[in-house]
């Protein structure tokens, strides 16, 4: 079962509720906690995983042979990116711009088009106790997120509980990582902010057809904003986390819940039952 | 004219909540909400929309059933696996146009996408640019541009003295673009491991594009021997903290009641936000 | 000659625009005649790389020189590759401007005088120019350590 942690809004505790899951279910079979958030990767930071193993994560950049070049400009003409540029008698490449698709290498007229790999960024994966760690960076100054995060959903385990981090947000890498998972969970705070963030996040995943639930972290001081709209829209509220400056201490430290107040593992075990029982339930429906 | 950008790699550190007193403090303001995935800098400032713009990305491919003959040359061709069954999925086709290239049909064509909407709306501090880009749309850092091209614009026709811009979390594409030929940067971070992590990230985006940034410390007593970490990590790499603000239930309440901080209370957390204003706007444009 | 200028409208009167990449038009003046010709920015709203696609739309009008008020990394690499020089810290009419640029008042630069473009992500850049060396070859530039 894949099972991804998002939030429309930052900072509401995706990355505290990933990994306090993971350790909470490691003793129940095999777990694997995949980080996806590969601009700013925080799950290692909570667990503290042993890595065992780094691999390069590139992407195709074309080449320009100028032996064949007639600097015709087709290339650049096709390139939807402006990551080719043909002036005079140069051909250039801008390779941050470059999305990898192909077209230039398919238009060029004289076959004077390669392509090479680049690296925009690396997957680091070991394990922590019994669960099984991946995390992808990207290069700090390049634009992509797409590649490294396919690069780490790669490394998920069929067999095991697969629990993805999700960066904050909508936006693109968003989906690419929630994208095919079986269920997903929304953290949220009870504020104006959380609520808004929240309503973006549930139509996306609505969209992508991932049935989701909820988990309200800061419980407590607050409104009722949240509550109403999950009642209304029909997601089911699985977790609430109070407000409690301890909690706040012990994230600043690097601590998961389970860390600080062991018994909350129960409270990850149970909501993880019920995630099971509603993504069957999605899955027959 | 100063443009000050919001950031803060880790998200939740308080860019927003910050932001939106700097409005009330600062006189002769335009604001800019650069997170176009998730905008919140609206829901503090009472605002009240003017004017909607329609916003175009990168084009989405669209097959034509009646004249596919299923040959699977698309698929073949696509990279980024966004057809399937012969119909395109708009949450992944990244617009490149090389399957309209390769169907020996002429069965597709590229469409332009409404990515999503620009606003500027009147609110009780100064006018207010922000956007919204749909789930799952890229050009989050054109939709940012034309933003703060707006916000740049209404600045010089008021004369206005500052750009106030909310930026967004992460160090992606749309962080780059905010970052962008603005006069300066204002980092607020968190006294967290992570936040510390994500504090390096961003200053090393800073650092590539240039930019010469200042760091404030939120909610910096929840741990105060990690503030201290930050503290010295700033002075190592030669940038200034300018601002410590405590950890204040108030804060809370405030974003609750949709009202900036500072025109609320007289707490600790506002005292130190007002003099975190003063030093950001006396501060030389680095 | 021809020098390709940075405009907000489509007249020697016009303000000289600051940006190269989104500028409005960009104007091919026939500096002994002051005869021109008017091309609306083709990437004034690209979603990406605007200062290539301008770089590229100036370099196809055969003009000799650029200038701006500001020139970022990516429009500077295609121009110097095409053997085009650079102008910086122009402002005021277009007109005017080419004066100045007659009485050799202007400088050109040796390198973007400005960060990432208005745009998108920029920076130190390499660009990966045609194999093997010739004018405007392979133009190397370290990226910064990530």
């Amino acid at each position: 079962m894949i099972l991804s942690v998002a939030s429309g809004k930052g900072g509401t505790g995706k990355t505290l509720v990933a990994t306090s899951l993971a350790l909470s279910l490691q003793e129940l079979g095999p777990v694997q906690l995949l980080d996806c958030d590969v601009e700013e990767p925080n799950a290692h930071i909570l667990l503290r995983p042993e890595i065992v193993s780094s691999e390069p994560v590139t992407v195709p950049v074309p080449v320009v042979y100028k032996g064949r070049c007639t600097y015709c400009g087709r290339c650049s003409e096709v390139c939807a990116y402006n990551a080719i540029a043909v002036a005079s008698k140069v051909a250039l490449v801008f390779p941050e711009l470059c999305h990898g698709c192909g077209a230039c290498s398919y238009v060029c007229p004289e076959d004077a088009i390669s392509e090479v790999g680049r690296d925009v960024g690396v997957v680091e994966s070991g394990r922590v106790g019994e669960v099984q760690f991946a995390h992808g960076r990207l290069a700090v100054g390049e634009a992509m997120a797409g590649p490294v995060i396919r690069a780490v959903k790669r490394l998920a385990d069929p067999q095991a509980t697969v629990i993805l981090d999700a960066p904050p947000g909508t936006s693109c890498p968003v989906v690419e990582t929630i994208r095919g998972s079986d269920f997903c969970l929304l953290v949220t705070e009870p504020t104006p902010f959380g609520l808004s963030d929240l309503t973006i996040a549930a139509e996306l995943a609505r969209e992508i057809d991932v049935p989701c639930g909820v988990v309200i972290n800061r419980d407590g001081p607050g409104d009722e904003g949240v509550e109403r709209y999950c009642a209304q829209e029909g997601i089911p509220v699985l977790m609430r986390i109070p407000f409690d400056r301890h909690i706040a201490e012990a994230y600043c430290r690097g601590e998961t819940l389970v860390a600080h107040v062991p018994s909350w593992q129960r409270a990850f075990r149970d909501l993880f039952e019920g995630v099971t029982r509603l993504a069957l339930v999605g899955s027959i429906s | 004219m100063k443009e000050i950008v919001v950031l803060s790699g880790k998200g939740g550190t308080g860019k927003t909540t910050m932001l939106a007193s700097f409005a009330a403090l600062a006189e002769n303001s335009v604001l800019c909400d650069c997170d176009v995935d998730a905008p919140n800098l609206h829901l503090l400032l009472e605002s009240q929309t003017e004017e909607a713009h329609e916003f175009y990305g990168l084009q989405g491919a669209e097959i034509n059933r009646e004249r596919c003959n299923e040959c699977g040359a698309c698929i073949i061709a696509c990279r980024f696996g966004a057809i399937e069954d012969f119909r395109v999925n708009p949450l992944a086709c990244e617009g490149c146009g090389l399957c309209e290239r390769v169907c020996p049909l002429d069965a597709i064509s590229m469409r332009d996408r409404l990515a999503g909407q620009w606003f500027v709306s009147r609110t009780k501090y100064g006018p207010l640019v922000h956007a919204r880009l749909r789930a799952a749309q890229e050009n989050s850092g054109k939709l940012v541009m034309a933003v703060r091209k707006r916000a740049r614009e209404m600045a010089q026709e008021m004369n206005a003295r500052y750009i106030l811009s909310d930026g967004p979390p992460g160090i992606g594409c749309p962080v780059i673009s905010s970052l962008s030929g603005a006069s300066m940067a204002l980092i607020v971070t968190e006294p967290s491991l992570s936040g510390i992590h994500d504090l390096k990230r961003v200053l090393g985006l800073c650092r590539h594009f240039g930019v010469s940034p200042l760091v404030c410390i939120n909610k910096y007593d929840l741990s105060e021997e990690n503030s201290r970490h930050i503290e010295n990590h700033c002075g190592d790499v030669g940038v200034e903290v300018v601002g410590r603000i405590p950890f204040d239930p108030d804060v809370n309440e405030a974003v609750v009641q949709g009202r900036p901080v500072v025109e609320m209370f007289e707490s600790a957390a506002s005292r130190e936000i007002r003099a975190l204003w003063e030093a950001i706007a006396t501060c030389p444009v680095p | 000659m021809k020098v390709g200028i940075s405009a907000t409208a489509p007249h020697l009167d016009a303000d000289l625009d600051p940006r190269f990449g989104r500028c409005q038009y960009l104007l091919i003046v026939d500096t002994e005649s002051m005869e021109f010709e008017a091309v609306e920015n083709p990437a004034m709203s690209a979603p990406g790389g605007a200062g290539i696609q301008a770089a590229q739309a100036v370099a196809e009008t055969g003009a000799e020189a650029v200038i701006t008020g500001d020139c970022g990394p990516n429009a500077f690499q295609v121009l110097s590759s095409a053997g085009i020089p650079v102008f910086v810290g122009a402002s005021g009419r277009v007109r005017d401007v080419v004066e100045a640029y007659k009485e050799g008042k202007l400088s050109p630069i040796a390198a973007a005088s400005t960060g990432p473009g208005v745009g998108m992500r920029g920076g130190t850049r390499r660009g990966l120019g045609s194999r093997g060396r010739g004018r405007g070859g392979r133009r190397s530039r370290a990226i910064s350590n990530h």
